[in-house]
Order: C-alpha cells, then structure tokens, then sequence
C-alpha cells in the first residue's frame, strides 16, 4: 500500500523582549539559576501579571506578515496544570480568543512553490526549568525562563513530507529573524518545535490518528524524527496494529522517538480567561505604529535582488537568507559604487565559505562590507588578478589592513602597463626559440606554455588579459 | 447542567480532588461529596434564568487591557526571594525527583 | 475611648497628643482585649518606632490628616518583613518582602500599622471562623460572630481598639462585618484601589476598602488607599477626588431607590424595622425613595458560588510547598508532597470551594456552570444600570440578619453562603457599595447598604455622612471596654 504523510507543526518562538511578557525581569539567557526571577515570575502571593506590550506588537507584527487576521479582541486564558516549574499552578495563554489567526506561508519544495496554511498564532508565558541532574535525589527547579514570552504558532496539517516540514521551519526561521521578533537559537530553545505527524493510505481524505513528537530542537533532528516516525507508524499500520494518539519523544542520541508515559495522564486544563487581565484590545494606533515599522519581508527582498542587482534566484535565495546578510551585501554594494554581481560573487563564495570555516555568522564576519568593496574595486579595475584578490582577503581576514594596504605590502599590484609586459614577454620568447618554433609551426597547446613562463616571469603580477593579447602579437609569425 | 439534586459519588469527589492535588481521606470524601452536591443544588438555581444570547461577562472591567513598556525593574533579589523556601540548595527549589 | 481620626487628626494637630500616645494606647486596648482575637499579629517595637517617626515628622511641619494615625492592616495584606497568613496554616510563617500598594499607600500617607487582623482563611467565610488562628468574636456580643472576611477588622475597629482597618470585599467580606460590629465600611468600584500585593481569592471581584467609625473617616482613609497602580492590570488610572473635601453637600432631590426585591422574606423582622426607620430619616433629609427592581439579583449567589470558587481554584494553585509557604512534612513523591502539602496547609471551607471551582471548569461542565454564571453575571450587572436610571443610590440591608451565634452555620455551607445575599450582586457588577450603623435590632447592630454608580463613591460617602451627622448609631459603642 501506498501512504502519504501528514505533518502539522507547533513552534514556540520566543520574542525578542527586554523584559518578561507579565513582569519587569530581565529574559537573558545563561544567567545564575533564578536570579532572573522576580516575585512576580515565583507567582509569591498577592503578585500580578502585566502585559509587555512589545510583546504584543511582535505579535501582531507576525500576523501582517503571514497576512493573517490580527484580532482587535483576543483573551489571555490560564491553563490550569500542576507541575513544579509552572510557579502559578497555571500557564498564562491565549486559548478560545487567540491574537493572530489564519495566516500563510509560502514555502520552496522540490516540486516549487507551496502555500502552508498558519492555523494561529498566539501569546503565552514560558515555564521555568527542572533540572534532574544529581541533586541528592530532589529536582531542582530554576525560574530564569518562567515568564519568557512566547509565540506559539501552529500551522496547518498541510506538510506532506519531512523535506516540507523542514522548508516551512526554515522559512519561518528566516522569517520571525527578519521580523526582529525572535533570536531564533534552537540550541538557547527560542526556537523550539513540535511535529504532529500521521500517515494514512494515499487517497484517503480523513487524518490518520497522530503522535505529538517534542523536543526537536534543530532543523536536522526535524527531519529524522519525521522520517523516524513515519516509519514506525507505517510498519504499525502495515502489520494490522493502530497508531496511539500519544506524545513522544525525539531521542537524537539513539534516532529514534518513544512514549512519553509521565505525559499519558489525561490533562483537564480546566481553561478560563484570566481574570487578572482583561480582554487584549488593539488600538488602530498600535496597528499602524506596527505596520509603519514593518521591515522589507523576505520574499520581497529576494525579489528585488533579482530585479535591482541583475541576480540569479539562487544568488538572491542565498543573500536574502538573513536580514543582517542581505544588509551586508547591499552596504557592501554601495560602498563598491558598481559591481553588484561581483560583489555578490564574493559574499556567496570566498565570504560564506571563511565564515562557515570559523564558524561565524554574518555579525562575526572580519572583514566588514566597507572593506570587502575596496577589495573589489581592486579587482574590477584591475589592480589586482582574481587569484591575487583571494589572497589579500585572506590577509585582510587575518587582520593586515584593507585591500589597498595588503596589495602594496605584498606587491601584490598587477602589471597592466603594456610596455612592461611586452618586455617580460620578449624576454620569455628569446629564451625558448624551440617553442616559438613549435607553436609557428602550429601547434597552439604551447600558447598556455608561453602564458606560464610569462606569469613565473613576472611573479603573477602580470595582468593575465594583457599577457594573452601581447604574446598572440608578438608570436605571431 | 443536571437538575434538582445533584449528586456526586466518591469517585467524582477523588477525580477532583486529585485534579485540584488535594489529599483526602475516605471520610472526608464522603463529607465533601455531601457538601458538593448540596453546592451544585443551589448553583443549579441558574438554570431557571433563561441566557440565551445574553454575552458573558468575564470582568468588570471592559475597557480593555493596560499595556506595559518593555522596562527591565530592578527588583530582583534572590537570596531573599529564597530565603522563605520550604527546601533549596545551590540557588534552586528543591522538590522530590520529577520523573520525565 | 478611641475617637475618629477626624478628631485624631485635629488634636494631633493641635499637640493635644502624639502619634506615639495613640499607638501605645492602641496596643494596651489591643492586650487588654485579646480574648476577641481580631489581631493575628501585633508588632509593638514597629508601631512604636514609626510613631515616633511621625510625631518627629510632624514636629518638622510634615503630615498630612492621617500621619501618626495608628491602623491595622487586615491580613490579607502583605506587609515586607512583617508575617503575612491570609488566615491560613499555609502562610503561618510567610513574612513576604513586599508591600502591597495599599500598605504602601498608607504608610506614605504617614498612618502608623500597629498589627495584622483576623480573618477567615484565604478571606472565604462569613463569619471568621474559617481562620486558622480561631474565630473572632463580636464585641457587642461575644457569644456571637463579627462577620467576615474581614471579622478582625471590623470586630478591632468596633471596640475600638484601632481607629480603622483595611479590609477586602469579594462578596461582602468589608461590609457584612461592618454591619454585624456597627461600623462604617466601603467598598470601592472594582479597579479603584490597587489588588497588588492583596492575596487573591477571586480576582474579578476582590477589591480592597477602608473600616472605620464613620463615613468622614473612610473618606480620608479612601483617598489614601486609591489611584492607580502601574503593577496592577485591573487598577484604573482615573483621577482620586478628596473624597473628605465632597463631605457635607445637602441630600435635597437625591433619589435613594428602594430595592424591593431587598425588603422582603428572609430577612429579619428586626433588621427590616431599623432600615425602614433609616430611610425615613433620609426623607426627612430631603431624599426622595424611589421603588426599583434587582430582578435577577436573586441568581447572585448561585453565580457567585460558580465564579468566586472558579477563580480561587486557580488562584491557591500556587500554594504547592515549592518557593513559599507549608510544606508537608513528610512525603513519598511530588504528588505525594502536593497532596500532603495542600490538603494539610488549607482549612475544610478551602478546600471545599477549590473542589467547586475545580469541578465547575472541569470538562463536560465549563458551559452548563461557569460561562452560564457569566451570563448571569452580565444580566445582573444590567439590572444595576436599569436601576440606576432611576435614582442615584440604592439601599438595602448589608446583610440579611444581624450577627450570628458562634457556630451556627457552621454545619450547611450553603445556609452561610446566603448571608450573603445582599453584597454579592454588587461584586459581580463592580460597583461601589458600604454599610453604615443603621440601628440596632435585639441590641445588636444593624447595617444599612448603599450601593452606587461605577466610580461614585464620593456620592456613597456624602450620603452616609449626611446621615451620621443626623443620627448617633455609628458613635455607639460595645459594653464591656
């Protein structure tokens, strides 16, 4: 039988805030346990929760984005569960009345485009951790998180395949960066998902009973944990068992997911609006202070790459995969004066591939868009060869001062004058006569013979268009 | 919504207890399951009032939620947020192991 | 005796006594009358200390009416560095490191916190006697409750033993013990005094007030606790009137409804005598009754018994003996300690309406019991609004019956949940509403209510004002002091 696979996905991106969604606390991430916890975050008695509203102008930042319906009412609920790192004995959330609701996302796949449908999205506050490490038998419970705000954004079961899940991840990654609404480090957890997935036989139209996986927390263990599940679910069915509507759990270590049973106890949230916060209103003036900050998406960037800068989809896909590189691209641009697609050539080739050595980022790079434009100019006027440049960037990653500066402390300047050229090459045709007499003789392979000793000869500072054209003319019979 | 009386047996006062983390001993459940259902009969009154249509009115305060700057307080002080903890250690609550 | 802080006020002015006169008298009538058990705690060497402060602080020409004044802070409160139980073995020994906005208030407004009150646990009772620390008793009979929530209050302000108290009201909890002990008590429009640092026991409907002797002084009390509060999300940024400043305006043409459905069966013969006396010295104020109509007022209590314990469930999830509080002494796992902890640390009456609140949002009940209350809810509050048409104030009795025999309802929840027939409704709409001594019935006090439009409590004030000036019910005091 053929199957065909059903994935929905619930990421939990967390915003970008100075301070925690109900209370004044700092949300850095790394800090001592619960020293970033106030009596608010430890739900101490008689405390209050009030709403940051960056958080909710994230929020609906996002719904623009993903034209979805940003609610002008919606209502924080309380989730009603016991658990010792949910200090109030409830989550604060959004439940009946959500802020964002029916949105869209465009993906690439490999058979092109594909709209994946944004059930909603929606406000709520962290929990802190429990760490189970040796604590002489007891738990230890760190409230730094509890607080943090979150977008919860649940998507459409529209995903088909793990390669589909990992498309709409990415491109809600790139997405929630450009929105400066989430710092996007899944390894820190602000950018955690969870994967709804069942299978059913290719033709049905109901859902197949799903299993919840959680904690995949990187594009890679995104895939696995599908394909692993899929799997399993697919030999369940196939050998006359069922799926178990059940929560399970990505172990990256054996590849493999498995039941939650501490999660199996059916939970009665017991949901009702919380009434320490009245109905979430948004005024026209927050919409439009939203829309009026709205940066340029990434689909429209990508766009315009194409269009303004003369470049190939895939050079644009590759510049526009950041804000902060396409910023860096286009700064590197302008300060060039010309040259987009030259200038393109290097961020995508010698820049990506020295940050993806050392293991940076576009922030990290050493070498800034200011100074990656001199070193271009260099090239495209000539002052240094294509083999000569790569060199200099080199030396201007290691820190040795701009292109102009490692060009004239290496020598690295090309010989474009025609008369010096012409002498190397004089020189080079007087002292092989036999050559000169093989290649009047027709044999034209010994053209790259002359054009290598007349590079030797000038230690690779001769411009190799100029050297082409004098030796054509002087060997000329 | 059940009418007239409404009665709950032990089991539905031990599936609430336990969803409240409330323990009860077996006299005590008969006790509450007695008061409950007296409870229930006098909440049920409420069936008399016909809602239909009626919106429901959660807070007092309809005006709409007071929003807060994005300010980082400086009010945080663990050693004596700690202090009046039942079991800590190294800076953490302390509670009996959580299975996972 | 204790006088009002009015009178206070002028002799601390006049340097006819000192701030620390008036407290260490406080905490010598407080000793002397410990057997009524209104304070939870009293802090002697702090009452002192901040009354010197403020007798020093008046010398150097600062003070306003209620510096030096010695108060009690019901103990719902929390007050930094001072325990803090909320009437419950679970906070027994929580000495919170903040104050609550109205503590703050207070203290900046110069009043000196003498001690803690009485109350019962988690402010869930009618009588006091759901406390950990033993039920109150009421002064003018001691046989006899003084009302709750907030019975230490009521109960220390009635014999005098303070000048005035905080108090907190989520359906009746400031104004059927002020009825019951003869003084003034009010509750403000819900969002007009700061909920922060107040523990919750149902928060849409809590709301913190003042206890005193007469209207005067809850209107200087008022104007202290209220405004608004960045750190509550409830609490309205409106400008706070000086309320004692509105005091003395004439009744003539004001229109005091009558609410029909309020004097009627159920309530006590005795008490009905002395309001409809009451409301004839309105008219001979100048007041004019008018006949109106709370039809779906009689649908409060079962709303409220749905929404108060909904919220509480939810609200006392956080006493699971982690970061504060009781802990269980010994226990096998976390369920273990959270059952332990919870059904050890909280009282029977608690416990029972975390079960109600739990049940009524469990599954398969959440339309048929909590959103049909909230509908209930809005009917009742539209009643108000219709009412309120047709007169400025209305007025009943603050409570169905005076104060009870020790023990008496003790056995049907249900029985005591219907004392408070009358505040509940208020609650639900957020209105403002007090009681004030109204007369006497079998020689206990009897409280008449007022109810007022959203916001009008300066209205509320004046006319009990009026009334205080005309009549001596609320200069009565307890015998046996």
């Amino acid at each position: 039988m053929e199957w065909e696979t059903v994935i929905g996905l619930e990421v939990h991106a967390q915003l970008k805030t100075r301070s925690k969604i109900f209370s004044g606390a700092p949300t850095a991430y790394g800090a001592a346990p619960n020293t970033q916890a106030n009596v608010v975050d430890a739900a101490f008695p008689g405390v209050l929760p009030v709403l940051n509203g960056e958080a909710v102008r994230m929020a609906a930042r996002f719904g623009l984005a993903v034209g979805a319906t940003v609610h002008r009412r919606s209502v924080f609920a309380r989730k009603n569960y016991f658990y010792p790192d949910l200090p109030k004995g409830y989550q604060i959330s959004q439940y009946e009345h959500p802020i964002v609701e029916r949105g869209r996302l465009v993906i690439a796949t490999a058979a092109g485009e594909k709209v994946v449908g944004i059930t909603r999205a929606h406000l709520e506050e962290d929990a802190g951790k429990s760490l189970h490490e040796d604590l002489g038998g007891f738990t230890g419970i760190d409230l730094n998180r509890a607080g943090t705000p979150l977008l919860e954004i649940v998507s459409e079961p529209d995903m088909r395949s793990a390669a589909e899940a990992v498309a709409y991840l990415k491109t809600l990654h790139t997405l929630v960066r450009y929105l400066d609404i989430c710092d996007g480090n899944m390894q820190e957890g602000s950018f955690r998902c969870d994967a709804n997935v069942s299978v059913r036989p290719l033709g049905e139209t109901r859902l197949g009973t799903r299993a919840e996986i959680k904690n995949i927390n990187s594009f890679r263990f995104v895939e696995r944990a599908i394909d692993y599940e899929v799997r399993r679910q697919i030999a369940l069915l196939s050998s006359g068992g069922q799926v178990r509507q059940e929560t399970r759990l990505y172990d990256s270590v054996r590849d493999e997911t498995r039941s939650m049973r501490s999660k199996e106890e059916a939970n009665d949230y017991r949901y009702f609006p919380d009434p320490d916060l009245p109905t979430l209103v948004l005024t026209e003036d927050l919409l439009a202070e939203v829309k009026a900050a709205m940066p340029e998406l990434p689909d429209a960037k990508r766009r315009r790459f194409c269009d303004q800068y003369g470049l190939s989809a895939y050079d644009a896909g590759v510049l526009t995969a950041s804000r902060e590189l396409a910023r860096y691209y286009e700064d590197a641009v302008q300060a060039a004066g010309a040259e987009p697609k030259l200038v393109a050539n290097w961020v995508t080739g010698e820049l990506a591939a020295r940050l993806n050595e050392d293991g940076l980022d576009i922030g990290g790079a050493r070498v800034t868009a200011q100074a990656l434009a001199g070193l271009v100019r260099r090239v495209a006027d000539g002052t240094v060869s294509g083999k000569a440049a790569k060199d200099v960037f080199e030396a201007m990653w290691a820190g040795e001062g701009d292109a102009d500066a490692v060009i004239a402390a290496r020598g690295l300047r090309q010989i474009s004058d025609d008369s010096a050229i012409e002498e190397v090459v004089r020189q080079v045709i007087a002292a092989n006569p036999k050559q000169l007499a093989q290649y009047r003789a027709g044999e034209e392979k010994v053209f790259t013979f002359f054009v290598g000793q007349t590079m030797k000869a000038s230690r690779g500072k001769a411009n190799p268009a100029k050297v082409n054209e004098i030796l054509r003319r002087l060997l000329a019979p | 919504m059940p009418h007239g009386l409404t009665s709950l047996n032990a089991e539905d006062i031990e599936k609430v207890a336990h969803l409240a983390r409330l323990g009860l001993s077996g006299p005590e459940r008969d006790a509450y399951a007695q008061d409950l259902s007296r409870i229930l009969d006098l909440v049920s009154q409420m069936n008399a009032v016909p809602t239909d249509g009626v919106e429901p009115m959660t807070h007092p305060d309809e005006a709409g939620l007071r929003l807060r700057d994005d300010a980082v307080g400086n009010e945080i002080d663990r050693d004596r947020l700690l202090a009046v903890a039942p079991k800590t250690r190294d800076g953490l609550y302390l509670v009996p192991k959580v299975i996972e | 005796m204790t006088p009002t802080i009015t009178k206070i006020a002028e002799d601390l002015a006049a340097g006819r006594c000192s701030s620390r006169e008036l407290v260490d008298d406080a905490l010598a009538r407080i000793a002397a009358q410990a057997p009524l058990n209104a304070f939870v705690t009293v802090d002697p060497e702090a009452a002192r200390r901040d009354a010197d402060a403020a007798d020093r602080a008046r010398r150097a020409g600062a003070g306003g009416v209620l510096a030096g004044v010695p108060i009690a802070h019901k103990d719902i409160f929390c007050t930094a560095g001072v325990k803090t139980t909320c009437g419950s073995r679970m906070l027994a020994d929580f000495v919170p490191p903040y104050d609550a906005t109205v503590v703050g208030k207070m203290k900046a407004a110069g009043c000196v916190m003498v001690g803690k009150t009485n109350m019962d646990e988690f402010a869930m009772g009618s009588s006091n006697e759901t406390s950990y620390f033993g039920p109150v008793r009421n002064p003018w009979d001691r046989d006899r409750v003084p009302g709750g929530s907030s019975g230490g209050s009521a109960a220390a302000v009635a014999a005098r033993l303070v000048p005035a108290a905080t108090g907190t009201d989520t359906g009746g909890s400031i104004r059927q013990p002020a009825a019951l002990c003869g003084i003034t008590g009010l509750k403000p429009s819900y969002g007009r005094v700061s909920r922060y640092g107040l523990i919750a026991f149902a928060s849409s409907l809590d709301q913190a007030g003042p206890m005193a002797q007469t209207a005067e002084d809850c209107a200087h009390l008022l104007s202290a606790m209220a405004g608004f509060d960045e750190r509550d999300a409830t609490s309205l940024d409106v400008p706070v009137p000086d309320y004692a400043a509105g005091l003395g305006k004439d009744l003539k043409g004001l229109r005091i409804g009558v609410v029909k459905e309020h004097f009627a069966e159920g309530v006590e013969p005795g008490v009905l005598d002395a309001l409809r006396e009451a409301l004839r010295e309105y008219e001979r104020l100048g007041a004019r009754l008018v006949d109106v109509s709370l039809p779906n007022s009689a649908h409060a209590v079962p709303c409220y018994y749905v929404l108060a314990p909904a919220e509480a469930s939810s609200n006392l999830a956080r006493y699971d003996g982690v970061r504060y509080g009781f802990r269980a002494p010994d226990y096998q796992d976390l369920e273990d300690m959270y059952k332990k902890t919870r059904s050890q640390g909280f009282g029977p009456e608690v416990k029972r309406r975390i079960m109600i609140g739990t049940y009524a949002l469990s599954a398969g009940y959440y339309d048929a019991y909590y959103v049909k209350a909230l509908k209930l809810r809005r009917l009742i509050a539209d009643d108000f609004a219709r009412a309120f048409t047709q007169c400025d104030v209305l007025a009943g009795p603050a409570s169905p019956s005076t104060a009870f025999a020790l023990g008496a309802k003790n056995t049907d929840p249900v029985s005591m949940y219907l004392n408070d027939i009358f505040t509940i409704p208020v609650n639900l709409a957020g209105l403002p509403a007090l009681s004030l001594p109204a007369g006497f019935a079998g020689g206990l006090p009897v409280g008449l209510q007022l109810i007022g439009r959203y916001l009008d409590e300066a209205r509320l004030l004046n006319v009990a004002h009026r009334f205080q000036q005309a009549t001596d019910w609320h200069a009565r005091v307890p015998a046996g002091l």
